[in-house]
């Protein structure tokens, strides 16, 4: 155990760091829960969530980063070239050799000077990779960094995942506390061996351990960092506004919430999995950007990510006047929301490159 | 020598102990079986196990435990009757302590469930059906459960919701027992409307695998504990198909009768009976082939309370497997144990009035093999 105390767990950089700017991506198609129940179950199983968001054919995890990494430049308005680091964390990066992030950053127009990335980590590789540009900033190694979760999800047909797997994400770009619309607090990581959901290399589906998902495994994790974190900060649920966590569905978010002695209302704008499903990667982060867009100028925020195998980042943020200056640069996530095309089944195989053969 | 006495009892709360292994859990419900007796000296460990090879790839429970235990040296093996390993445990202990030759047995029901997911789950714990006749074309516990409640349903003419009191029941009782697996209410109205398993089985009415370990600890006679006066088991036709009557369970009239006689008392007698509450059909079929309803109208029982714990014959007292859970080979000794503190006046919330004799049965598929006990004060 730590011999000074759980106090020195808390990560706290040197200079203050906050979110410069912030975007999300969505892609426009929606696939129904009993759509899936339709074709699997004779729509007698009921499905975690009302609806998915859908990547379009020509969708990756590269073109979708490249639109939410564009809403945060546009909110952060800074030259690109003062990013010096591209870091996309996601479970579905198109290539298993050769980066996302270089051609990310190259579309952006932040390279050369950069560093840049993928990060893996389950859903928790775009928060992970936050948790690292904290890092940088606060050490002075640069002035922002840009950090993506995003992810086209993948679930076996048929399977428990496919009502939730589901497309999106978002960017951050962390930068000066001077500059941001968010400050960071604190932050903390917890962390262990947890075998509740791998993909192995070259299987096009991951394998995960039912039930052993939910107790060992995300509430754990989730009720682990955050309840330490609010104990290092010496906070309770009542001193935030908003709270958000990793959400690959309503109930799991919504329980967590409930233990930790968070309200409905604290959780409610920050949880979008009903409508958009659990975008893994991107989960937490998208449901961060919904909270900013509404946000005002002291609202405190507590974001708890959790990746399987497993582990949960926790962030204590403080929202800065510059918010409202912000909001309204680039595409709110609610109309991102709104956006929506239905699709059915067959059209879900199609573009999800469902069909072998 | 006729009959042997329960000096000790231990159990672990059923669940998903995700957290401990098969030894572990044994251990944990065996050493407090030992404390509860006083530490006694144990000539024999049994343990009570249906899918410890399957589940957790282990086999030779006995020596395994015994080691971890401690008790390395002492004669020791694993009972396997499916989910009716731990009556058949029981029964081992009770005749080996009867036969003079030993004095005390260290019976343990263990089972570790949670150590594979999944359709794995489902393959591992179909071992128990008729691999060549049953399994191999598709059936599974369940699935066989539905053809025997559909052709009562059938037979006499009822609805689904006519089974809804065994499961409320047994919910009420386990609501009230902190080791119980499920300790929600069933609310009135919901047992009809729940998921589909294999219909009619649906969620509310199959019990639910769970890990847990239960042990008692069976001596000879010694005054003022609860004693086994009567013990006995009998074998069916392996496979539904085999049977000229598939709502008649034969093995249970058989050994309820026997157990019965050899305790040299009469069902009017029983002042509880914890029976094999896997699913529904299963309770009403055994209030029937035990001789507490007339044919076709177990289920009736279920209706009016008289299963309560204040009704005329208790059921499923901590909740049955129903609520409970069922961690298979390990369910035949939480019986024993729960019968136990029921008879010691050590039941908390799940207090019978005033108990004298208790009728235990442990069941395995859909009786194809029964042990029946019956405990007193």
């Amino acid at each position: 155990m730590n011999p000074n105390g759980n106090k020195s767990w808390l990560m706290k950089t040197d200079r203050a760091v906050g979110i410069v700017g912030y975007g999300a991506y969505i892609p426009r198609y929606r696939l129904l829960g009993t759509e899936i129940a339709r074709i699997w179950t004779n729509g007698l199983s009921g499905s975690p969530v009302k609806e998915k968001a859908v990547a379009g054919l020509d969708e990756d995890v590269i073109t979708m980063s490249i639109e939410a990494a564009r809403n945060a430049v546009k909110r952060a308005q800074i030259d690109p070239r003062e990013i010096r680091a591209v870091w996309v964390g996601s479970e579905s990066h198109p290539y298993a050799v050769k980066p996302t992030s270089t051609i990310v950053a190259e579309s952006i127009g932040t390279a050369p000077n950069i560093q840049a990335a993928d990060w893996e980590f389950a859903c928790k590789a775009g928060t992970e990779a936050v948790q690292a540009s904290l890092g940088l900033i606060g050490s002075g190694m640069g002035k922002y960094a840009l950090s993506i979760g995003m992810d086209t999800a993948q679930g076996r047909p048929g399977d428990a995942l496919e009502y939730t797997a589901a497309s999106g994400g978002a960017a951050f770009l962390l930068g000066p506390a001077e500059e941001a619309v968010a400050v960071y607090q604190g932050s903390y990581s917890y962390v262990t061996d947890t075998p509740d959901f791998w993909r192995r290399a070259e299987e096009a589906y991951p394998s995960h351990g039912d039930r052993f998902t939910g107790e060992p495994a995300y509430f754990n994790h989730t009720l682990a960092a955050a309840s330490q974190l609010m104990e290092m900060m010496g906070t309770t649920p009542e001193d935030y506004t908003y709270a958000v966590f990793h959400q690959p569905n309503v109930k799991f978010p919504s329980r967590a919430a409930k233990i930790l002695g968070f309200a409905p209302e604290q959780i409610e704008t920050g949880l979008l999995a009903n409508e958009i499903g659990n975008v893994y990667s991107g989960s937490c982060m998208i449901g961060l950007t919904a909270i900013l867009d509404q946000a005002k100028a002291g609202d405190r925020i507590l974001m708890i990510s959790y990746g399987s195998g497993a582990g949960s980042d926790a962030f204590d943020i403080r929202v800065t006047d510059n918010i409202t200056k912000k909001q309204n640069l680039a595409t709110r996530t609610q109309t991102y929301i709104d956006r929506r095309t239905q699709i059915d089944y067959a059209t879900y195989t199609r573009y999800r490159g469902k069909l072998k053969d | 020598m006729t009959h042997t006495t329960i000096t000790g009892v231990g159990m672990t709360p059923v669940g998903e102990h995700w957290d401990k292994s098969l030894r572990e859990l044994a251990a944990e419900a065996g050493f407090q079986a030992l404390d509860d007796a006083g530490n006694p000296n144990i000539d024999a460990l049994y343990i009570a196990n249906a899918f410890g090879s399957t589940f957790n790839n282990q086999s030779q429970l006995g020596s395994l435990i015994a080691d971890f235990m401690g008790l390395v040296g002492v004669e020791a093996t694993t009972i396997e009757a499916a989910d009716a390993s731990g009556g058949a445990a029981l029964r081992a202990a009770h005749l080996a302590v009867l036969s003079g030759e030993i004095d005390t047995v260290l019976v343990i029901g263990v089972e570790k469930t949670t150590d594979i997911v999944g359709s794995a789950r489902t393959a591992a714990r179909t071992i128990s059906l008729d691999a060549d006749y049953e399994a191999l074309h598709g059936a599974t516990l369940p699935a066989m459960a539905a053809l025997l409640m559909r052709r009562y349903m059938y037979e006499y003419g009822i609805e689904l919701s006519a089974f809804e009191g065994f499961s409320v029941n047994a919910h009420a009782n386990g609501k009230r027992n902190p080791n119980a697996m499920y300790r929600n209410t069933l609310r009135e109205g919901a047992f009809a409307k729940a998921p589909t398993v294999a219909a009619p089985v649906n969620l509310f009415d199959g019990a639910p695998d769970g890990d847990g370990s239960a042990a008692v600890i069976v001596t000879k006679a010694s005054v003022g504990d609860v004693k086994i006066i009567g013990s006995s088991g009998a074998t069916d036709y392996f496979a539904l198909q085999e049977r000229k009557d598939f709502l008649r369970l034969k093995a249970i009239e058989k050994s309820v009768e026997q157990a019965l006689q050899r305790a040299n008392t009469t069902r009017d007698d029983i002042s509880l009976f914890e029976l094999h509450d896997a699913y529904t059909i299963l309770s009403a079929l055994t209030l029937e082939a035990a001789g507490f309803a007339d044919l076709g109208t177990g289920w009736q029982l279920a209706q009016d309370g008289e299963l309560s714990l204040s009704g005329s014959l208790p059921i499923s007292t901590f909740g049955g497997l129903k609520s409970r859970g069922n961690p298979a080979g390990a369910t035949g000794i939480y019986q024993a144990v729960e019968a136990t503190l029921q008879l010691r006046g050590n039941a908390g919330d799940n207090q019978v009035t005033d108990p004298n004799v208790a009728m235990i049965q442990s069941v395995g598929n859909l009786a194809s093999t029964v042990y029946t006990h019956i405990l007193a004060k």
